[in-house]
């Protein structure tokens, strides 16, 4: 389990090694796309998001100067729903204008027995953190998140 | 890392000699193994920190430094707020106070062996561990804040703990200077199903054995003795230093360019001490410590409850408490001339030597105990602060082995299962409530302790007392 594809929002998603910790990468055709790819694999170190059910709705709200930044803006504000709600993720609508995000995730509430939780995400850092197109004109989200 | 990148002070100490924008050089200890075995990414953030204003004399990486975030893990860094000195929460971390307390149990491997695995599921049921695990006690906004002035002072006051307790813990147990007004409501939030709770990743409680003892007076000082059985609870300032961690960076980062700050790395996130974020921010950082201080008095407490069930003898007497993330105001001979300085230290340990004013008496005749985490199934180390490391490191030694293979390496290479299947063959009761998370701290995900604890020994950092090996782990 290390990659792959949220058919609802088309976004793919992948982890990458960072030695102490754990990188995550969204692709999709629009930023929007791979920032929920991120999102997807933020929820895949914790479990896998093929067992987490898309039940209930989260809204969330944030902004920051940069779309670099707003990455980890959307990635810690994920973090801090996960937190204070007990609950994961596993779709996400991220609508994107402005330098503000505002978006839909749904999830459930963490079972241990199903979910297994292998850790707690601390946060989204600036480590490897990367916004921008690829030559072929993807979209690349992608930073470490400390666990 | 390339050796040849680097001048060879002495075995165990090598420098980066100041170029470019650096106001310090950087000095790196270690022997030549651990230094070639280190990512290039340790160089870079060592250079890196030494280009921050303020800094004061070197930008230090301990023995088992490993690229980190903005600071390497095991970096440590002083700075003098009267010369334009900065404060970063790069530098201190998420995981704010994240440190390790080792209690004595007074007890002996027979005394245990008939009832260790009932005394494991005792400990895994009553000790909250892992995503999504409450504590027990839920904290309104007063008490909230007044936890957040008080540490683990408050803890006892509360009735988690005895007074004694105090004295065994960096800063009597309460970080002066906290500014519970400084630490949002979200950080708040986060925090308020989460006292006594011990985390998950490599945080961990663990029963262990003394089984080599190096320096016998010290030892004898620190009340240890050959297969005298411990606890070592390793854990921090849970989603409340997280919290602070995350919104101070953000702070710092786009604020850095006001105070013409440059920042070489956006995770070097900092600003001047002396300005209006870096008050707060010192504010809500020494809250956060007082918060995993209160936090490690209350599993200590939880761990009593539990031993008091099995052996009525058991007092669980505290050795000490180190927090290993923190920025800390303290007084350094620099030069000759005492100076007070702000010391990041970002996944190391303070190692104060002999006579240190700091320490409680029983452990100023020998310097401070310096507690060294392993992973399951692997050694955990003491040491003690030596009398010269002021000069050679701020009086800061190494925290851990750190990882030598990533998360995703270590579940392609093991099973959780077969992780908890071999260490029971080798006498090691694992509990935990996610096998992919065992899979993920496998033992062999990590570098080999000894040799960094042997480094740290050997440059001086600190010395060597005892050696312990894990008995039982309860992993987050």
């Amino acid at each position: 389990m290390s990659a792959g594809q949220n058919d609802q929002a088309r976004a793919r998603w992948e982890h990458f090694c960072h030695v102490a910790d754990l990188g995550v990468r969204g692709y999709g055709r629009t930023m929007e796309e791979a920032f929920s790819g991120a999102a997807m694999a933020l929820t895949a170190a914790v479990t896998d998001p093929a067992a987490v059910a898309p039940l209930t709705a989260v809204e969330i709200d944030c902004a920051a100067p940069d779309v670099e930044l707003l990455l980890a803006e959307w990635l810690n504000a994920l973090v801090y729903e996960m937190s204070t709600r007990r609950m994961l993720f596993s779709r996400f609508q991220p609508r994107i204008s402005d330098g503000r995000l505002r978006a839909t995730a749904w999830g459930e509430p963490v079972e241990r027995e199903r979910h297994q939780p292998a850790v707690e995400v601390k946060g989204a850092t600036y480590t490897e953190l990367h916004v921008g197109r690829d030559a072929a004109g993807e979209w690349i989200a992608q930073c470490v998140i400390d666990v | 890392m390339d050796l040849n990148r680097l001048k060879q002070l002495s075995e165990y100490a090598w420098e980066i000699e100041r170029q470019g924008a650096m106001r310090v050089p950087a000095v790196i200890y270690g022997d030549g193994p651990l230094l070639s075995d280190m990512d290039n990414k340790v160089y870079e953030q060592a250079v890196n920190v030494a280009t921050l204003p303020g800094i004061v004399r070197a930008s230090y990486a301990m023995p088992d430094a490993h690229w980190g975030y903005g600071f390497p893990i095991g970096g440590v860094a002083a700075f003098d707020a009267d010369d334009d000195g900065v404060v970063s929460a790069g530098g201190v971390g998420f995981d704010i106070s994240c440190g390790v307390r080792t209690l004595h149990t007074r007890l002996k491997p027979d005394d245990i062996e008939t009832t260790k695995t009932a005394l494991a599921d005792a400990l895994y049921a009553n000790i909250p561990v892992g995503v999504g695990s409450t504590g027990h006690i839920r904290l309104d906004d007063e008490e909230m804040d007044a936890m957040l002035s008080g540490g683990a002072q408050w803890a006892v006051e509360r009735g988690y703990g005895q007074s004694g307790d105090l004295a065994r813990v960096e800063e009597t147990g309460r970080m002066r200077g906290a500014l519970p007004a400084a630490v949002s409501s979200r950080a708040k939030k986060r925090q308020r199903e989460e006292m006594g709770t011990l985390g998950s990743g490599n945080h961990y409680l663990e029963l262990q054995r003394v089984c080599e003892i190096y320096d016998p007076g010290i030892a004898m000082a620190f009340g240890l003795a050959r297969d005298d059985i411990l606890v070592t609870i390793h854990c921090g300032s849970r989603g409340l230093g997280h919290q602070i961690g995350t919104e101070f960076l953000k702070e710092m980062a786009t604020t850095a360019s006001e105070y013409g700050i440059r920042l070489p790395d956006r995770e070097l996130a900092c600003a001047p001490i002396l300005s209006p974020v870096g008050q707060r921010y010192l504010g809500a950082m020494r809250a956060a410590i007082n918060c995993a201080l209160a936090n490690r008095q209350i599993i200590t407490h939880l761990t009593r409850e539990v031993f008091a069930g099995f052996f009525s003898q058991a007092s669980l007497e505290l050795l000490y408490d180190v927090s290993h993330n923190t920025c800390k105001l303290e007084d350094h001979e620099v030069g000759g001339v005492t100076r007070r300085l702000f010391v990041h230290r970002k996944g190391a340990t303070r190692a104060f030597g002999p006579g240190h004013p700091a320490l409680p008496s029983g452990l100023r005749e020998v310097g401070q105990p310096v507690l060294i985490g392993g992973s399951m199934g692997t050694a955990s180390h003491i040491l003690a602060g030596t009398a010269g490391n002021d000069a050679l490191s701020y009086a800061s030694a190494c925290h851990g082995a750190g990882r030598r293979m990533s998360r995703r390496g270590a579940t392609r290479t093991w099973r959780g299962r077969q992780v908890v299947d071999e260490l029971a063959e080798r006498g090691i009761i694992i509990r935990s409530p996610s096998m992919r998370g065992i899979a993920e701290e496998a033992p062999g995900a990590y570098k080999d302790v000894d040799a960094v604890v042997d480094a740290a020994d050997r440059a001086g950092l600190a010395r060597k007392v005892a050696k312990v090996m894990p008995v039982v782990c309860i992993k987050g």
